[in-house]
């Protein structure tokens, strides 16, 4: 129904290669989240996905087809956008049935499909109202109420809880994972934030410099990752890296530690440093701690493990958590 | 704006302007109805006698004030719906990137910028003229009868010469409203399957509604006063058929040395303003709320 294939695709902007060369698939049903700091090149490719942008080499094949050179309407797929993008002159009711208006539908088929997006996403109440009249989370289940109607074989996401606040951005991640278990159609996702990555996805892709630095799920890139780039990018607080000496006697170029696998005591271990800065989150406490001789470090305790500023730690990193990476960065395993 | 006393002060401290503003208006206005009851011909001077309401009978019955009355709307009118229409089209055509965009669009603008009565008198000699005109080698260019525009279409000539002046201010106007749209919301409709036209309708137009609606105001004030454009091209003729209101008062005050007609003709025209006012910001009001 809805799998997606990039073979060779590449977007050139002037002399700037964005992506210079991405293969891809994208299976039926799936949830995959395109990942990586900004300026990866993660929304040209979704743009280039739903045929905002013009590819300029390599095919995207939809659903058997080729779909290159269709115009973004005739791809079958629908795309939330980071603003919303909501008409503003029209009432939630016609911004959910303009795709349908749009394709000719029969006014009743498109008041039955208006009602029934609007009911799975609790939108009944609010059909009548403008879109300045709702508020963020409501305009942006608008938004999905839009996508849905055209039962599409895949639906784009392009940053769509960026504009949330926190409590919301939680909420609203929950409400999308879902959506996505009721209809069972593959959602493509892009985002910055590696936690809404690794919450949603059942494939992450993780970019950066418009390469793919990895694919796998969630917690094959927490465990195995393929390079620094990615040990660095998955996981927060992000992971503790080190090179030289303390990295020699894992044979490695440069050995990297979560913080959550360093242990931690008050009377002896490998490393020794002095607390920087303490952030206590209740259950848990992050621990800046400058290392003698490495520099600073972050550790994850117990949110009771009696510490503050200036005391005198030891850190022991779990060796069998320790991950190795040869000079050009890349993952010895 | 906080207190009591702030307030009263902020009241004392305008109301010498307000003073000044309002005797600025009160005086010339007040003036123009005592001229309007009067009757005050330049040609005989020191017999200005009280006439009562004949110098408006007088203005209302010449059947010259609803020659002038039609034409000042059909002015209005045709003048608002070729800047809308072309102000619109010129706009989309200047939004598209070209080669040499800065520059097309200062071109764009430079006929605002030409006063009216040069305007009007380039249009008139070197376009218009059934001898040497532009459209006049065209037309025999083409083998065809040379149409002497100011003749026989004096009204249209002056139609289309103002248009030709505001059409920049218009595509002005609606150029900056059209880069102020959303390109999320193009590209979402491109994702819904709008076509471009769709996407005109439904996207583009209702969101230009606004600077469309600025546009009308503005322009119905200063094109329910044109003036030098008929002064310089037809005088208004022939016969009446390029009289606006205002230049019938003029020619009551100034070719016919009438000012207690002139007075009443001015006051009807205020009256008469007053009530396009009221609708055009009864149609402002409704725009601007939604």
């Amino acid at each position: 129904m809805g799998n997606i294939t990039l073979r060779n695709v590449s977007k050139v902007f002037g002399a700037h290669a964005v992506i210079p060369s991405i293969d891809l698939n994208i299976n039926d049903g799936e949830f995959v989240v395109f990942v990586g700091p900004s300026g990866c090149g993660k929304s040209t490719l979704l743009r280039l996905i739903a045929g905002l942008e013009d590819v300029s080499d390599g095919e995207i094949v939809i659903d058997g087809k080729n779909a290159t050179e269709l115009p973004p309407a005739q791809r079958g797929l629908s795309m939330v956008f980071q603003s919303y993008a909501l008409y503003p002159h029209m009432s939630v009711r016609s911004n959910i049935g303009f795709p349908l208006k749009m394709a000719n539908e029969d006014k009743a088929v498109i008041d039955k499909k208006v009602a029934d997006a609007a009911r799975v996403l609790n939108l009944t109440d609010y059909l009548d109202r403008k879109p300045r009249q709702l508020s963020g989370g409501q305009r942006q289940r608008v938004a999905i109420g839009r996508a849905i109607v055209r039962q599409p074989k895949a639906f784009l996401f392009d940053e769509p809880l960026s504009n949330l606040d926190a409590a919301l951005r939680v909420n609203m991640r929950l409400e999308i994972s879902q959506l996505h278990q009721d209809l069972k159609t593959t959602m493509v996702y892009v985002t910055h934030d590696q936690v809404e990555a690794m919450t949603m996805a059942d494939k992450i892709v993780v970019l950066n410099r418009g390469r793919i630095e990895q694919v796998g799920s969630p917690l094959d890139l927490y465990h195995k990752p393929d390079n620094l780039f990615v040990a660095g990018f998955i996981g927060s607080p992000r992971m503790n890296f080190v090179s030289g000496a303390p990295a020699a006697a894992y044979q490695a170029h440069t050995m990297g530690i979560r913080p959550e696998h360093l242990v931690l005591s008050k009377e002896n271990g490998t490393w020794a440093g002095t607390v920087g800065v303490a952030e206590h989150l209740g259950s848990d406490t992050f621990l800046h701690v400058n290392v003698d001789n490495i520099g600073t470090m972050t550790a994850r305790v117990g949110g009771d493990f009696p510490v503050t500023h200036g005391d005198r730690v030891f850190l022991t990193p779990d060796a069998h958590r320790v991950h190795r990476f040869d000079d050009k960065g890349l993952a010895v395993r | 704006m906080a207190t009591l006393h702030t307030r009263s002060a902020a009241r004392l401290m305008i109301a010498p302007s307000v003073l000044l503003l309002l005797a600025w208006m009160i005086v010339p206005l007040a003036m123009t109805i005592y001229f309007s009851f009067l009757r005050y011909n330049l040609l005989m001077p020191g017999m200005e006698e009280f006439a009562g309401f004949s110098n408006y009978t007088y203005f209302l019955t010449d059947p010259a004030f609803f020659q002038a009355l039609f034409n000042t709307l059909a002015i209005v009118l045709g003048v608002l719906f070729i800047t809308v229409v072309g102000g619109i089209a010129l706009a989309l055509l200047l939004d598209q990137p070209m080669f040499g965009q800065g520059i097309v669009r200062i071109l764009v603008i430079a006929p605002f910028l030409i006063m009216p009565t040069v305007a009007a008198l380039v249009w008139k000699n070197m376009f218009m003229n059934p001898v040497n005109g532009l459209f006049a080698w065209l037309a025999k260019l083409f083998g065809l009868q040379p149409f002497d525009f100011l003749a026989n279409a004096p009204l249209m000539s002056v139609i289309l010469i103002v248009a030709w002046q505001w059409l920049p201010f218009a595509t002005l106007i609606l150029l900056t409203a059209l880069q102020s749209l959303d390109e999320e919301q193009k590209e979402a409709a491109q994702m819904d399957g709008a076509s471009a036209w769709s996407r005109f309708i439904y996207l583009v137009l209702p969101h230009l509604s606004r600077a469309i609606t600025v546009v009308i105001l503005i322009q119905t004030i200063f094109l329910l006063s044109v003036f030098a454009e008929i002064l310089v091209t037809t005088n208004g003729g022939p016969g009446t058929q390029s009289t606006n209101l205002t230049f019938l008062v003029y020619a009551q005050a100034l070719l016919q040395f009438d000012v207690g007609g002139a007075s009443a003709g001015g006051i009807i025209a205020v009256i008469l303003a007053n009530i396009v006012a009221f609708f055009l910001m009864r149609m402002i009001g409704k725009t601007l709320e939604a």
